[in-house]
């Protein structure tokens, strides 16, 4: 009896034994999923599929950027096993010492894990990678993946198209998820603001790994692959030979050219020098060059056409006569008398008494003094203020003082001053007209981005609206599906108001301050610029649009510290419209050649300005 | 024939058909644990799939020649059979075959065994017979300690060749010696200093020997005291503090590091991804991924891309786990307790005491097997490398379970004339 009791025993035992198994087995099949995903992290491996990033064309399917193959060196920490180090750094080209400092470097990235493939060196040579292939198999734990970089097929346009670079920390952390170390996003111009089209989207593809890491083919049958979706091909609104003339006739000069096409605000030119060859930011030496760049005193990476605020300088004078109009303070009758100048603010050389036209063509000073101080000091508003007031709403209905939208990032926003400004400089009620004069010639605290300049001709040249000035025309072979790329924004001025002052415009090129920018069979209307400013020679100033009427054209030209605006800004303007009316910018060959030779870029005279302040 | 062997014959078919299902279950297992999807051919020599197919078939040839053999035979033979086993083991020394760290393995031509599966059944055997011999008392010290012996001695010579596992299932003989007369008290008390062993190795020996010490009082107050009773209480106590710091004492000291190391891992005291905690992890893994019903035959991919070291053979048991989920893994515990329970139950029923002492051998080394086994893969037990009987790729091991399964069906066999003819 007790060894039937014995025998019970052991099966309790045995029983036991089992429970505690099953309650086991409970626990990791049942109730703890970790070990599933556990079983998941073990054998899938997401493998991102990069999407071709859209190429970039001009305006007349001119290619400007597209994409080439580069070898990426990167390594799997934990494979490598048996490696021979000096071997290895031989095929590289790399010291131990930088062997070990990158591998240093590797693990204290963010994200590095031992089993996860990482890049170890970027963008090897050919040669490099030639070599490295032979040699694979001796450095195992390494691979050679084939990327793809942005390439520049001209050196023009650099500010326009921006670069693209590796992903920050914030950007991964901004993303959602969306990127991972070492992917590439456009840091700057075009490629910045349509990281989206150009992007495209990655795709992920699952696959199934060994415990050595060897692929053994797809998660079911790629069920849950997602393919990448290649970026959308972009056609800029920029005339590639515009862009080229501009950026040549801009050399050694610092400044900015802007051209729009009135009837629709798209940018056919956009050139802010110095600028630099957009290359520098293909390659290993990326970093290398960025860095130059940034010190550069010159501030090549700096886009002066959307971000530089100027005083406009006397084509402000086009803006005082539509609002002295509009006020019903100016008429084109109205004449105003100059004595070499109106009390403080100095003036040339003309005839006098001259009404609106012929003071629109000579750019007579006194003339705008008055008329800005009509507008300001007008008897129909209670407060100077209101009257102020008014006269920047007009002035701003031209797009200065805000940001126009451009479709390019960094934009600026210039200043036009509002009359609590003045009240903080002043003190309210204690100022009026003649205490903020300047601003009637385009001077004192205006500050007009070359953008603005060339979008308020455009508005002119449309008398009284513009369309928010762009530069991608196409995305895909469709139209540029931005709403506000196809509105028209109307100015506060009456249309009718226009027609005086362009005929003044017309006059200053005909026979008025920039006849040099004359062009035979072209009318064209312009209006110079010569803007003092803290920082030495005056700017040469030019904006004009043509022909006069049904204008194709509309364009800016700011060349810092260069004097009078009929000297090199009214030149560069007048052959570029050739160039871009005429399709050909060499028949006046003396102008053209003074234009190109002609370096401004002052480097000796800030050495000279640097010892004066010392 | 029939003049020789007059009495009817009677196999238990139930343990015969659970012997068949476990062994092809164990090659669908094996199967798709060594299973690649470039190269799905059944049968391919070089593959262990394939080897292990020939290891079966020679397995239940061996197996039906022993239900062929008079049972006599291996009463008259359990003592040869020891001896020829005990001198195999030592001739291992001589002629061994160094595999993974283990020297345990003797190589007749293009075949591989070991020694020590031998010495489990012939041990077995040696032990039932002598057991059973006129004139034996279980109660007598001269017994007891030749029965040691016979354990201790192929254990001793199996350990020394670094078999730590197959050493141990030896311990298993402790169940059978239970049942035929060792007092349970010496098995608690082998069981209390398993545990205490544990104890002593997670915790500080000063606060076990604290817990202990309450313990006690708390006994001696709540029971009739007697002086005996304390006395007793306080020499356990005495007893439990000195071993307890001795182990803690032993581990720190005496323990080679990778055996430490081992330890703590299954103690969960370090996570050692690398080195033993990486069988045990992606053990768990490829097992607590399996979910309900598992991923199904051939789709387990812990399994498929090799995750599981020695998956084939000690970590059978992921398989099972990891393509047949908890259906599957409680349907093979419960087929294994139903071939536990059955044997033990043919055990009983035997009127011969050799018969039913190599009966519990069966038992003990199965049940031992599985204990460890099993638990390892579930994390629960340390890993010592010991396959599943019936499942585990590894055809010595196969067919040296097939034979003491087998021996012990054939002497069952006999039972019905057992009663006619009597006692021997």
């Amino acid at each position: 009896m007790d060894n039937k009791i014995r025998q019970k025993i052991l099966f309790i035992a045995f029983c036991l034994v089992a429970l505690v198994y099953v309650i086991r087995l409970l626990q990791l099949q049942i109730v703890d999923d970790s070990y599933f995903r556990s079983a998941q992290e073990n054998v899938l491996q997401e493998q991102t599929i990069y999407p071709a990033r859209g190429l970039i064309y001009d305006r007349n399917g001119e290619l400007l950027v597209y994409n080439d193959a580069v070898y990426d060196l990167s390594v799997i920490p934990i494979e490598v096993k048996t490696l021979d180090t000096a071997l290895f750094c031989k095929v590289l080209g790399i010291s131990p010492e930088q062997f070990r400092y990158k591998f240093e470097k590797l693990k204290r990235q963010k994200g590095y894990a031992p089993y996860k493939k990482c890049i170890f060196d970027r963008q090897i040579s050919i040669p490099v990678y030639a070599a490295f292939q032979e040699h694979l198999y001796d450095f195992r734990g390494f691979y050679v993946d084939v990327r793809t970089d942005r390439k520049y097929a001209h050196s023009n346009a650099a500010h326009i198209m921006g670069y693209i670079s590796e992903v920050t920390d914030r950007d991964i952390e901004n993303s959602n998820g969306y990127y991972q170390m070492g992917d590439f996003k456009g840091m700057s111009g075009v490629e910045r603001s349509y990281e989206k089209e150009l992007g495209g989207i990655k795709g992920i593809k699952y696959i199934l790994v060994d415990s050595k890491a060897r692929t053994q083919g797809r998660y079911k049958n790629g069920e849950y692959d997602t393919p990448s979706v290649s970026g959308k091909n972009i056609n800029l609104s920029l005339d590639y030979k515009l862009q080229a003339l501009g950026e040549e006739l801009m050399q050694n000069k610092i400044g900015s050219v802007v051209a729009i096409e009135p009837a629709t605000g798209e940018i056919l030119a956009m050139v802010s020098t110095p600028s630099y060859d957009p290359n520098l930011f293909v390659g290993r030496d990326r970093g290398k060059h960025y860095m130059e760049l940034l010190l550069d005193p010159a501030k090549p990476l700096f886009n002066r056409t959307i971000a530089a605020p100027y005083p406009p300088g006397s084509i402000f004078k086009i803006l005082m006569a539509l609002t002295g109009q509009q006020e019903h303070v100016l008429t084109p009758a109205t004449t105003y008398g100059c004595s070499r100048g109106y009390l403080f603010v100095g003036c040339h050389a003309h005839g006098s008494p001259l009404p609106l036209r012929g003071g629109i063509a000579v750019s007579c000073n006194s003339y705008f003094c008055q008329v800005y101080r009509s507008v300001v000091n007008n008897p129909a508003y209670k407060l100077r203020e209101d009257a102020y007031k008014s006269f920047r709403k007009h002035i701003t209905s031209f797009g200065l003082g805000s940001k126009l939208g451009v479709d390019l990032y960094g934009e600026g926003s210039g200043l036009v001053p509002t009359s609590e400004f003045y009240d903080k400089i002043y003190g309210r009620y204690r100022w009026q007209a003649l205490t903020t004069i300047s601003l009637g010639i385009g001077q004192g605290e205006l500050g007009i981005t070359p953008l603005q300049m060339a979008n308020a001709t455009a508005a002119v040249a449309n008398r009284g609206y513009y369309i928010t000035p762009h530069i991608v025309k196409k995305i895909d072979s469709k139209l540029n599906p931005n709403p506000d790329f196809n509105k028209k924004h109307w100015s506060t001025i009456d249309t009718s108001y226009f027609q005086v002052v362009i005929d003044g415009m017309q006059d200053v090129v005909e026979h008025g301050t920039a006849y040099i920018a004359k062009i035979p069979g072209i009318e064209i209307c312009g209006k110079t610029g010569t803007a003092q400013n803290p920082h030495g020679k005056d700017h040469s100033i030019f904006f004009a649009f043509a022909p006069k009427n049904k204008p194709k054209i509309a364009i800016a030209v700011v060349v810092e510290n260069a004097g009078f605006g009929a000297t090199y800004a009214a030149p560069i303007a007048s052959l570029m419209m050739e160039e871009y009316l005429n399709k050909k910018h060499d028949t006046r060959k003396a102008l053209y050649e003074r234009m190109i030779k002609a370096d401004l870029t002052h480097k000796n005279t800030n050495d000279t300005a640097a010892t004066k302040t010392r | 024939m029939t003049q020789l062997q007059p009495k009817p014959v009677k196999f238990d078919w139930l343990t015969l058909m659970l012997y068949y299902v476990f062994v092809v279950a164990g090659l669908l297992c094996i199967y798709a644990s060594v299973y690649k999807e470039t190269n799905p051919m059944i049968y391919d020599n070089s593959m262990n799939y394939g080897k292990q197919l020939v290891w079966i078939g020679i397995s239940f040839f061996v197996g039906l020649m022993i239900l062929l053999i008079d049972e006599k035979f291996f009463y008259a033979f359990a003592y040869g059979l020891y001896g020829i086993a005990i001198v195999m083991l030592i001739s291992v020394f001589a002629l061994g075959t160094e595999i993974k760290g283990s020297s345990s393995w003797i190589r007749v031509g293009g075949i591989q065994f070991q020694p020590a599966e031998i010495a489990k059944f012939a041990t077995a055997l040696a032990l039932s017979k002598y057991l059973s011999g006129y004139n034996i008392q279980f109660k007598e010290r001269k017994t007891q300690m030749i029965c040691a012996a016979m354990i201790l001695i192929p254990m001793v010579i199996i350990l020394l060749q670094n078999e730590t596992g197959s050493a141990l299932v030896f311990v298993a003989f402790a169940l059978v010696l239970y049942r035929e007369g060792l007092p349970g008290w010496l098995l608690l008390v082998g069981i209390s200093i398993g545990i205490l062993s544990v104890v002593a190795l997670l915790v500080k020996p000063l606060y076990i020997i604290i817990v202990l010490v309450i313990l006690a009082v708390s006994f001696l107050l709540m029971v009739r005291r007697t002086m005996l009773l304390i006395y007793l209480t306080v020499g356990i106590i005495a007893f439990a503090s000195a071993y307890v710091s001795s182990v803690d004492y032993v581990f720190e000291n005496v323990l080679q590091a990778h055996q430490k190391s081992r330890i703590n891992v299954l103690l969960g005291k370090e996570v050692d991804m690398k080195g033993a905690g990486y069988n045990v992890q992606q053990s768990k893994i490829a097992i607590g991924s399996g979910g309900l019903l598992g991923k199904g035959f051939l789709e387990g991919t812990q399994n498929k891309f090799r995750f599981v070291p020695e998956q084939s053979t000690d970590f059978i048991f992921c398989t099972i786990g990891e393509e047949y989920g908890f259906a599957g893994s409680f349907l093979f515990i419960a087929l294994y307790m139903l071939l536990l329970w059955r044997l033990l139950f043919m055990a009983e029923r035997q009127r011969y005491k050799f018969n039913r002492i190599y009966g519990y051998s069966v038992v003990s080394i199965l049940f031992f097997h599985f204990t460890i086994n099993v638990g390892m893969t579930l994390g629960l037990m340390p890993v010592i490398g010991i396959p599943l009987p019936y499942f585990s790729y590894g055809g010595s091991a196969l067919l040296s379970f097939t034979v003491l399964l087998f021996i012990f069906i054939r002497l069952d066999a006999n039972r019905m004339n057992e009663l006619t003819s009597g006692a021997d």
